[in-house]
């Protein structure tokens, strides 16, 4: 990628943690002697989208759940339609059907990573962690890397437009339903697309070398910078290769051994339960053989490479495996490397995307698929953020009596928290919050492309604030962002 | 109402007219808004006087940035800065009274929507003549 440098006309007013999706507070607790006893990672507010569905017809729900979250609508619309499949009787949609989804979903994919890898991630990555607050945003990259910056808009703007091409419009989509999908891919559509697909690989493949080459200047730092062993969460497909969209569950330890695989859908809560912790609205979900303390796990895109066993696009999977070098045969731990990972997939997402739409199931005409009615729904789906469950369960008139979502930041719950007390363990020095601790846990927080609003089914309003305390529970020090 | 508003211009089928919708503006929009001659946004208003209020809106001295949604001003900014040019712009707060989650637009919104349209076909039409700026 080209790099240039030209001089800011204006005056960038930003909030650095406004690149976090929602609004967080930390507390860091310590101990008698002054070191990091424990952290917290509150989520403050809450809106309870599970109760709001409830009494809705279930074919309303892919529609409804979009409102979670204007970030991913497209994550939610297709897990609830998948979820709608099963209550409806179509264990199989028509190929038509999948591959619109599919098509829609790398869409979502595509746009969300190039969103958050060059819009939220570059700043940091590219001007440091410690670089004053109004550099380390999208619009200091756009000053002074114009043409990654112009690219990056121009791959999310891509993005959108698949999603539009297949869900009928950017907003409130009614492509995907129970059963099927509303519409198939007009030949012109698929033309405009086609017309630009190869762009969109180059400039992710370009994307992801511009995140390698920062990693690799900086190796041992972002390696060691909040990093930790766990667990990795995500389903696969049969074969054991990286599907986003469908498969089953897979679950493997720090050393990457199976603790479990292959689990089906409607299993998943003899796997997986949810803890509710009095200080957060966002549950902590664990695996049940495990027990909470050993139970917890990481999903998104470095569990999602490191859990697969490859990668079914040539250069996603060339890709796959130089990263994977980095673990020595085991999974590769480090917290900074969920952007490469992410750029990886992203560049997966645009060679599914011609795959697709060289494919002519597109253009078919069987939509949508009847069966016997059931009253029970789970399905779940690779969301770009990590795994994503909707679990519904609908009476004899059709209405929903029962919705339990556990979205990817759920997932992630109780990893960020550990990702906040490994930071503030290596950057908390004495006792005051200092801005470096601020930036960094920003960072730290941020490698996990959290949606806060999501998490908690709320609107966000976006700000960061980080207590401080001592052994008897009394603030030490404060500090406030947005 | 932004996307009733959309879709009841595009049901038009006007030529040289594009509509668009969207949760929220973001950057990416600039890129599509810098090919245009003159841009309308339109959203309900929470506080605007009835029935709606309408004002040319120009790049901002400041780009305020979020990741969920970026002003008309800073769109319009980008656009100056980073894609060449920015078109003429306008923003219709049409008044709204409800905002709890629900499907439609109440009957009083609905009137002040409806006059909104009929002003917007106007606009239009004066755009197509050279008037209104």
């Amino acid at each position: 990628m080209a790099v240039s440098t030209s001089n800011q006309k204006r005056k960038v007013v930003i909030n650095p943690v406004t690149r976090v999706e929602g609004h967080g507070k930390v507390t860091i607790q310590l101990d008698e002697n002054g070191h990091v006893e424990r952290t917290r990672f509150h989520i403050i507010e809450f809106r309870g989208f599970e109760r709001f569905v409830q009494g809705r017809m279930y074919w309303e729900a892919p529609i409804i759940v979009q409102r979670l979250c204007g970030i991913c609508p497209v994550s939610h619309h297709l897990a609830a339609s998948k979820a709608m499949d099963v209550v409806a009787g179509v264990d199989q949609v028509s190929p038509t059907a999948e591959k619109m989804r599919r098509l829609m979903h790398y869409g979502q994919t595509y746009q969300s990573h190039a969103l958050h890898f060059f819009h939220l991630a570059s700043p940091d990555l590219l001007f440091g962690f410690d670089a004053p607050v109004e550099k380390r945003n999208v619009l200091a990259v756009l000053a002074e890397y114009p043409d990654v910056a112009r690219k990056a808009v121009l791959m999310r703007q891509y993005g959108q437009e698949v999603i539009k091409a297949t869900s009928g419009k950017k907003i409130h989509g009614t492509g995907s339903l129970p059963g099927g999908v509303n519409k198939n891919l007009g030949a012109a559509e698929r033309d405009t697309l086609q017309a630009r697909v190869d762009t969109m690989i180059e400039w992710a493949v370009e994307g992801l070398e511009l995140c390698k080459t920062i990693t690799k200047a900086d190796l041992d730092k972002l390696v060691k910078f909040g990093s930790f062993e766990s667990n990795f969460m995500s389903i696969v497909a049969e074969d054991g290769c990286m599907d986003l969209y469908d498969g089953k569950l897979r679950v493997i330890d720090a050393d990457g051994e199976k603790i479990f695989d292959q689990v089906a859908p409607a299993d998943y809560l003899d796997y997986i339960e949810e803890e509710v912790r009095p200080w957060s609205y966002m549950k902590f979900p664990f695996i049940k053989s495990l027990g909470k303390e050993k139970g917890w796990y990481r999903v998104g895109p470095l569990a999602r490479v490191n859990a697969c066993d490859y990668i079914d696009t040539p250069i996603a999977e060339k890709e796959r495996q130089e990263f994977m070098a980095l673990g020595g045969g085991r999974p590769v731990h480090a917290t900074m490397a969920y952007h490469w990972a992410r750029m990886i997939e992203t560049v997966h997402a645009a060679e599914k995307m011609k795959e697709l739409l060289a494919d002519p199931d597109l253009q078919g005409t069987e939509l949508r698929r009847k069966g016997e009615r059931r009253n029970r729904g789970v399905a779940w789906i690779e969301a770009p953020r990590g795994t994503l469950f909707h679990h519904y369960e609908v009476d004899e008139q059709d209405k929903i009596t029962l919705a339990n979502l556990i979205v990817s930041t759920t997932n992630n719950n109780e990893a960020m928290n550990e990702a906040v007390r490994v930071i503030a363990d290596q950057y908390l020095d004495g006792k005051e919050i200092t801005e470096g601790l601020l930036n960094h846990i920003e960072v730290g927080i941020r490698a996990y492309d959290p949606c806060l609003s999501c998490a908690t089914h709320a609107l966000g309003q976006m700000r960061l604030q980080v207590r401080l305390t001592d052994a008897r529970g009394h603030l030490i020090d404060e500090k406030l962002r947005g | 109402m932004g996307p009733a508003m959309a879709e009841a211009v595009q049901g038009f089928a006007l030529p040289g007219v594009f509509t668009d919708a969207d949760y929220q503006l973001n950057i990416e929009d600039a890129a599509q808004m810098a090919g245009f001659g003159r841009v309308l946004f339109v959203d309900a208003s929470v506080d605007a006087d009835a029935p709606f209020t309408f004002s040319e809106v120009r790049a901002g001295a400041d780009i305020a940035f979020t990741s969920h949604s970026v002003s008309p001003e800073s769109v319009l900014a980008i656009c100056e800065d980073h894609f060449g040019r920015a078109p003429r712009a306008f923003v219709l707060a049409i008044r709204g009274y409800a905002f709890d989650f629900a499907e439609g637009i109440t009957p009083r919104a609905q009137k002040n929507f409806e006059q909104a349209l009929a002003f917007v076909q106007s606009l239009i039409r004066g755009w197509k003549e050279g008037k209104h700026g």
